[in-house]
């Protein structure tokens, strides 16, 4: 643990079916209760039992913007996690462990070995009680009060009846006590703070953000690492008044939103990269028919079924060119869970105004992730604005839903009100709406329409938050980045400073449109500017390139399905400026 | 329905542009039956709201004063589910063709039935790809050649009706275009039943199905209503649709008298339409969303 600031970082490690989830709430829910910042991140593989689950929490008194780049303590669940991650540790640190039936290896200097006997301090059968007895020490070591883990338990385990609580506070304290006798705490112990923090996932900010736009039809088919939003919404449908329909495929997901959004709802869906491939051609659709949707696309490792339960920043060419012909759409990669939350009814608002998909790219880090937020910070009230919408019936007559404006937007009226009626196609149409794709095609007024959709988007770059450069201006290196990297990349840029290397960052979020001329101004004045990508080819690097004409030859990226950690980022900085690599690739420890 | 509106004529459903589809097609019928109904059943335009997907007979949309959305190929239950959910007031009527219904989009169709969203499904079925100048489609017999199949086709038909009843449809019925008035009350009973119904209509393309013409199915169609089916039996209803010989079955082979919509089932509706819902968050849904991340 650096001086200082309070900054720790937990993991749990263990097979899928082993409960990991339950400590790690409640030692999540126990530091936000505290005021304290958390960032934690599930390392998992895609199976129900078995294989290895790494959960690592981190936990500070100030914000946090990644899980970290070291461990303090792990709480081993069984041997597979001992002999994969021992070596993760160095000094200072612990290492508890139920020796009924793990074996300790041989740890580095200054691990505290800490074998607790599970079945000598409890006589419980329940093989998930380890966990229980493994939170107590936890708790022990971290210098805690057990009535602050006894209150924990029983608000946890209330719903199950009273001997469900006593039974796990019981196993907890002799966790706890039996720590606190044979274990040597760590020197500082965990502080508090009077302001509680809240906590999300990415997927939930999701929802919520959707939500306070004022969504109020979400379909979607469940794929990792998006399914959390479904759930998200599911749970709080009722409450909210929102149908939310798990349908037959990504397909029917996606055009099930646009006909929502037709009679004038606010509708959404999300998925993963390969049900987003499925959802290409409704997002032409709605382009031509001119209807405004937000898709989210939570990236996970691909090609094809890839990786399910590992990241990736791979899809930027996917959204990019997603649906056929040439036509104009949003995206956005936002940076953070709570950058997600803000940008959804930001992205509404824009996609009612000019009546077109707008596209959202997440990733596994942040959708999975689990993370504090300070609830002063959370605006279920943002601006909604439908844009030109007409919901009032009328007796005039001679509307045409695509009249050729100046501004190229169109009035939109929904499907219900009278003086309006109107037929949307995916083929191409006059103003009118009337098809222009058979007997009476005409070249002058395709090429009108061409020009009218995308004429709306003129102003576009006026209306979305150009990326700034965050650090000293004269730095010696500029990393550049886009989407979820945020984090690590601003811990990396501190962990450079302490290193003695001044750096500066730019992060991208707008994808479309892009500000081509605030990044080539950061690009030119750079004196070393390296791309930062979570993917194999460059995907931002190539796209800035064709928009900007820039030429980078620095790089790092990382494409083994974990995220990168701030150390990886600052070790290729340093390599790249003593000239040692062009582009680099960090060697990833954590191995899950 | 809304009060004080006068009674329309069949020909006030006729949009402003005529139908460009071949002369003598089948689907001109199905237009015809579908504007007389909407009459009859003393429905206003712009509480209609038609569905297509792509294809000759998708182009209906265009034809009928309503408000239209003419989709993608094979994705028109999708969307009009979509409508639906989103706006129950209005009276969701999808249209399209066999190779749209039951080729590309047959997945929707069987969740669409399933799920009972209170949407009428017409399908006009010539038993081949019109748009696309003539290939087998799902329904297209056993030795039917076409250009994609010059030799013949060795794949077998599906059977629309006795499918739609095992994928939980509660309004299945058949319709020849050449009967305007019986295709009429079919529809009418489809709009005005309560779940998904779907409607298949015999409808002949007279450019590339040459086989399943006008005359074929004058010679063959027999209607249930003269044969005292139970429409409640869907046994019965299942032999009724697999005759295919010297006599076809058209009428209403199944309904569901107990038939709840998905929208009369989703909670969440019982406050009127999602689309006239004001937007936003109040105070105490954000009080219990904020409890439960603390
Ligand atoms: C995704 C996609 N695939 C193929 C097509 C080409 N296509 C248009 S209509 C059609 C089939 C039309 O047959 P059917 O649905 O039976 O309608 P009909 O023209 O006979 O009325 C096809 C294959 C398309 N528009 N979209
Ligand atoms: S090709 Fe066939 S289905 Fe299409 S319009 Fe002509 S007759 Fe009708």
């Amino acid at each position: 643990m650096a001086a200082g600031k309070f900054d720790f970082a937990l993991a749990i490690g263990g097979e899928a079916g082993q409960g990991i989830a339950t400590p790690g709430n409640i030692m999540a829910r126990l530091f936000i209760r505290r005021g304290l910042h958390l960032n934690a991140y599930n390392a998992y593989q895609s199976i129900v039992r078995g294989g290895h689950i790494f959960l690592t929490i981190r936990v500070s008194e100030e914000p946090v913007y990644t899980h970290g780049d070291k461990l303090d303590l792990i709480v081993c669940l069984n041997q597979d996690t001992m002999d994969r991650h021992l070596g993760l540790l160095g000094d200072d640190t612990r290492i508890l462990f139920n020796s009924d039936t793990i074996t300790p290896g041989e740890g580095a200097k200054g691990v505290g070995i800490c074998p607790i006997p599970v079945s000598e301090l409890t006589q419980s059968r329940n093989r998930l009680i380890q966990n229980t007895v493994g939170v107590g020490a936890t708790c022990s070591l971290m210098g805690l009060d057990f009535s602050i883990l006894e209150e924990s338990l029983t608000a946890r385990f209330a719903r199950q009846g009273q001997s469900v609580v006593d039974e796990n506070v019981g196993v907890a304290k002799a966790g706890y006590e039996y720590a606190a006798k044979n274990f040597e705490a760590f020197p500082v112990a965990l502080p508090g703070n009077p302001h509680h923090l809240a906590q999300w996932a990415g997927n939930e900010a999701i929802g919520m953000g959707a939500a306070a736009a004022g969504v109020k039809f979400y379909a979607a088919y469940p794929m990792s690492p998006s399914t959390g939003v479904l759930h998200w919404f599911a749970q709080n449908a009722r409450d909210l008044g929102i149908m939310v329909r798990q349908v037959e495929d990504e397909i029917a997901a996606a055009n099930m939103v646009i006909g929502a959004a037709q009679t004038g709802t606010r509708a959404m869906t999300a998925t993963s990269g390969g049900g987003f491939a499925l959802m290409t051609e409704a997002v032409g659709a709605a382009a031509m028919m001119e209807i405004p949707v937000v898709m989210v696309n939570v990236q996970r490792a691909g090609p094809s079924t890839g990786v399910p339960t590992k990241t990736e920043q791979g899809d930027l060419w996917q959204v990019l060119g997603a649906s056929q012909g040439d036509f104009p759409r949003l995206i956005v990669a936002p940076t953070s869970a709570l950058d997600m939350f803000n940008t959804i009814p930001e992205i509404f608002n824009l996609v009612d105004h000019y009546q077109c998909p707008g596209l959202v790219l997440s990733d596994l880090l942040i959708s999975e992730g689990t993370f504090s937020v300070d609830p002063d910070a959370i605006n279920m009230n943002p601006t909604i604005d439908r844009g030109e919408l007409i919901t009032e019936d009328s007796t005039q007559n001679g509307y045409n839903r695509y009249q050729n404006t100046e501004s190229g937007i169109a009035p939109r009226a929904v499907p219900g009100t009278k003086g309006y009626i109107h037929v949307v196609s995916t083929d191409e149409h006059d103003e009118d709406g009337s098809l222009i794709s058979d007997e009476f095609t005409n070249p002058y007024k395709r090429r009108a329409s061409v020009e009218r959709r995308a004429r709306k988007f003129s102003d576009i770059l006026e209306r979305v938050a150009a990326p700034e450069l965050q650090g000293p201006k004269d730095a010696e290196v500029t990393l550049i980045g886009w989407g979820s990297s945020e984090g690590a990349i601003r811990e990396a840029v501190e962990l450079l400073e302490d290193r003695g290397v001044t750096a500066n960052r730019l992060q991208v979020k707008w994808m479309v449109p892009l500000h081509s001329d605030a990044i080539s101004a950061v690009v030119n004045s750079a004196k070393c500017a390296i791309i930062v990508e979570n993917n194999h080819s460059g995907q931002f690097y190539r796209y800035l390139r064709s928009e900007t004409g820039l030429t980078i030859d620095k790089h790092i990226r990382k494409y083994d399905g974990e995220p990168f950690m701030p150390h990886h980022i600052a070790d290729g900085a340093q390599e790249i400026l003593a000239g040692k690599a062009d582009t680099f690739v960090p060697y990833q420890e954590v191995n899950v | 329905m809304t009060t004080g509106t006068i009674e329309l004529k069949a020909s006030d459903f006729k949009s402003g542009i005529n139908p460009d589809w071949c002369p003598g097609c089948g689907d001109f019928g199905v237009l015809n039956s579908l504007q007389r109904a909407c009459a009859e059943l003393g429905l206003q335009p712009h509480q209609i709201l038609t569905v297509s997907g792509i294809g000759c007979s998708s182009n209906l949309p265009g034809y009928i004063n309503s408000y239209g959305m003419h989709t993608l190929h094979g994705r028109s239950l999708a969307f009009a589910s979509g409508a639906k959910l989103s706006n129950h007031d209005l009276t969701v009527i999808a249209t399209g063709g066999d190779g749209d219904g039951y080729g590309i989009g047959g997945n929707h169709l069987t969740h669409t039935a399933r799920r009972n969203v209170d949407i009428t499904y017409i399908v006009m079925n010539n038993q081949v790809y019109g748009l696309t100048t003539g290939q087998i489609s799902p329904t297209s017999r056993l030795d039917m050649k076409t250009k994609s199949t010059p030799f013949g086709n060795v794949e077998s038909p599906i059977n629309p009706i006795t499918s739609a009843i095992m994928s939980g449809a509660t309004y299945v019925a058949r319709a020849f275009s050449g009967d305007i008035r019986h295709t009429t009350a079919i529809i009418k009973g489809a709009i005005e039943h309560k779940g998904f119904s779907l409607v298949d209509i015999f409808s002949p393309c007279v450019t590339f199905n040459l086989d399943n013409s006008n005359d074929f199915f004058k010679e063959r169609v027999t209607k249930l209503e003269d044969q005292n089916h139970d429409i409640g039996d869907w046994k019965a209803a299942c032999e009724k649709a697999i005759e295919w010989g010297s006599t076809i079955n058209i009428g209403l082979f199944y309904q569901d008298p107990d038939s709840k919509s998905l929208g009369a089932r989703e909670p969440v509706l019982n406050d009127g339409p999602l689309s006239s819902r004001t937007l936003g968050i109040t105070e105490d849904q954000t009080k219990k969303l904020l409890g439960r991340m603390m």
